[in-house]
């Protein structure tokens, strides 16, 4: 069976396929009541984010585009401090898409919103011409306790950047598959929940939080420092890479720096915090390969301090990143 | 070879008259970008980024051609993916493929063949742009198309020899005083070849890898061939000998001439340098698609001084469209278009 036009006309083929997938995997009180919007009940400061998801191939290893809408927002969520509730999920499907594929990413955003602790409580779906293919966009928000202050700007000299594990294994796994290229590189797809709990409940100072996602650790520290007006020194022997993503990439000539993640993030903590923050977040799942990376120093611009004791300008990525030749 | 602190030590505190290397390969130049080789040596030491990145000489006519032939019916083109972001006369691979071109990245020529065995309606165009390190890939390609005989591949060339281009920069540009040899490419052309152009013109020639200890230790030998007392005698020191051999890798050397033939190419910036290109011979004709002649290049604005940056004559900053009419995200000359280009990386370090 494959996704046609009537799927989307609002009539009887779009109510089956709410009742048997997206109701099969989505329910909770609040998406069960079927009323035109969610009513919640929040207090206090929320943090709302959206984004969109227009991966191919949407299955790949470690993850589909189904788990990556929902981690993608839950991470942004988490960033600011806050606790991600509540999600949304608008769904562009092409023509021609396999109901199994489709039921399969489903199900597995249920099981990554689960694991994340958020509700999915409003959807919708369109169908358009196409080639089988799909997209997913999802909104959401989350609570911020009181007095919890993140943000890209609060990082002063002296401030300790941590790295929640190895640099580029999303990018790596996405281009192996577009460019049919065997090897054992798998996404790093997670929501980082528990990552983010290990310093916030273990009272770190945390400045800022931020995913590494599009642009690389390169764009996300040029961010920072430009955000808190100050420099960011990296230690180049200290960037944690995958021996399989670092042979993959000397191979394309693909910078770690400026490769995609979907589950790791950098942490700025308080200097007298860093090595009881590198502890708390090696403990956690998705952090076991942490590292502290980099320091806030005064000044501008991100600089490397290179293995032979050479420093050079990290810039933020410019156009798109491809594999070169020469 | 020296320890690398010692090397180090010595180029930081060197002294002498200002000397200017140029490393010839966009791998060096990338590699001394990465490691910070230039905040470890002397300012006295400049080291100018020649013409070693094949994709940023290709001259605009060959893009448009590219551009051309992924709009076709029936056609796919396929690059590796630094080409995609090169300015032709209208728009780069990378901006066409927006308009609907069929531009597939590919991680070897070889794997077009089974591709194209798979998709027989389908005509899969090449883009072959390289030197001499990745010529072979395309021979055996060719080679094994031929062997299976898969009909719908198609190579459209721009490939390169370094050696015409090193005569021509050591013919025009008296001001370089040393060179240090692409690592790749020699393993396969040999160090022994640099020999004429380092006797003929008294520069001192150094064959290095690409860590950032062989660059330095690439950079230390040439700036001890130049002190006064050795400067009579500057010849070619291999320092990468456990992949260099001096009369390099002959099976890849056949393999090459058996496909490919010597013509005239232009490099942009550069211009047009007599046998610097390499062609399907005319027995393989059939495989070609329309290579030769793709010499026109992109009306470079008069106030674009690339020329001089890639030969070392002026700093990118000495270039008045530097910074603002040319940036890595609107590039015009070759050494702001690739990463790797002089242009490229003084915009990110400076």
């Amino acid at each position: 069976m494959r996704i046609n036009m009537s799927h989307g006309s609002g009539g009887k083929a779009s109510a089956e396929l709410m009742k048997d997938i997206f109701g099969k995997y989505f329910s909770n009180d609040i998406l069960n009541k079927m009323e035109d919007a969610a009513v919640l009940e929040l207090h206090g400061r929320i943090a709302f984010s959206t984004d969109s998801f227009v991966v191919t191939p949407v299955v790949f290893k470690g993850g589909d585009i189904g788990k990556l809408a929902v981690c993608g927002t839950v991470n942004d969520l988490l960033m600011m401090g806050s606790e991600p509730k509540y999600i949304t999920a608008g769904f562009i499907l092409e023509e021609g898409l396999e109901l199994v594929l489709l039921e399969q990413i489903v199900a597995s955003m249920a099981k990554a919103a689960a694991e994340a602790g958020v509700q999915i409580v409003a959807g919708d779906t369109k169908v358009v011409e196409g080639k089988g293919g799909l997209y997913i966009n999802t909104s959401g928000i989350g609570t911020i306790p009181e007095r919890r202050n993140i943000s890209a700007g609060n990082c002063s000299a002296g401030d300790v950047v941590l790295l929640s594990g190895n640099l580029g294994d999303h990018h790596a796994c996405i281009l192996s598959a577009r460019m049919e290229i065997e090897n054992q590189i798998k996404s790093d797809s997670a929501c980082l929940n528990t990552v983010v709990n290990s310093l916030l409940e273990n009272k770190i100072k945390v400045k800022t939080m931020r995913d590494v996602t599009r642009g690389g650790l390169g764009t996300v520290l040029n961010e920072i420092a430009e955000a808190s007006k100050c420099g960011i020194e990296i230690k180049e022997g200290a960037l944690p890479v995958h021996p399989e993503v670092r042979g993959f990439c000397d191979i394309l000539g693909l910078d770690p720096l400026y490769m995609a993640n979907e589950g790791k993030m950098i942490a700025v903590v308080a200097p007298e915090d860093a090595e009881k923050a590198l502890a708390f977040m090696k403990e956690t799942e998705y952090g076991k390969d942490a590292a502290i990376i980099a320091e806030v120093i005064s000044g501008k611009g991100v600089a490397m301090k290179t293995r032979l004791g050479g420093s050079r300008v990290v810039d933020v990525l410019y156009g798109e990143g491809l594999p070169r030749i020469c | 070879m020296k320890n690398v602190e010692l090397i180090i030590k010595e180029l930081k505190e060197y002294d002498g008259p200002v000397i200017k290397i140029m490393e010839v390969c966009g791998t060096h130049t990338a590699s001394i970008f990465k490691s910070g080789v230039r905040s470890l040596i002397s300012g006295k030491i400049k080291l100018i980024s020649g013409p070693g990145c094949p994709v940023c000489v290709t001259p605009a006519a060959y893009i448009d051609r590219c551009i051309e032939y992924a709009l076709k019916e029936n056609h796919v083109l396929v690059t590796f993916g630094d080409m995609m972001k090169v300015p032709g006369q209208n728009g780069s691979l990378s901006q066409a493929k927006g308009d609907g071109a069929r531009v597939e990245l590919m991680y070897s020529p070889m794997e077009i063949v089974e591709k194209a065995k798979q998709n027989p309606d389908i005509i899969y165009v090449i883009a072959g742009v390289g030197f001499e390190t990745t010529v072979p890939a395309y021979a055996l390609t060719i080679e094994e198309a031929a062997r299976q005989g898969v009909q719908n591949i198609r190579l459209l060339t721009a490939l390169k020899t370094v050696m015409p281009a090193l005569r021509w920069i050591c013919e025009n540009e008296a001001g370089i005083d040393g060179y240090l040899c692409p690592g790749h490419v020699s393993v396969i052309i040999g160090s022994e070849i640099y020999r004429e152009l380092a006797d003929r013109y008294e520069r001192p020639f150094a064959v290095a890898g690409f860590e950032p200890e062989h660059i330095l230790a690439g950079i230390y030998d040439i700036v001890k061939q130049l002190e006064p007392k050795a400067k009579t005698e500057a010849t070619v020191h291999n320092i990468y000998k456990n992949a260099v051999k001096a009369e390099g890798n002959k099976k890849a050397q056949e393999v090459i001439h058996r496909y490919f033939e010597p013509g005239s190419a232009m490099w942009r910036g550069l211009g047009m340098i007599p046998d610097s290109g390499l062609y399907l011979r005319s027995e393989y004709e059939a495989y070609d698609a329309g290579s030769k002649g793709l010499d026109q290049d992109i009306q470079l604005p008069e106030s674009c001084r690339c020329g001089e940056v890639i030969i070392g004559r002026i700093n990118p900053n000495e270039c008045p469209m530097f910074g603002e009419a040319c940036n890595p995200m609107n590039p015009y000359g070759p050494c702001m278009v690739s990463s790797e280009g002089a242009c490229g990386i003084w915009y990110r370090n400076v």
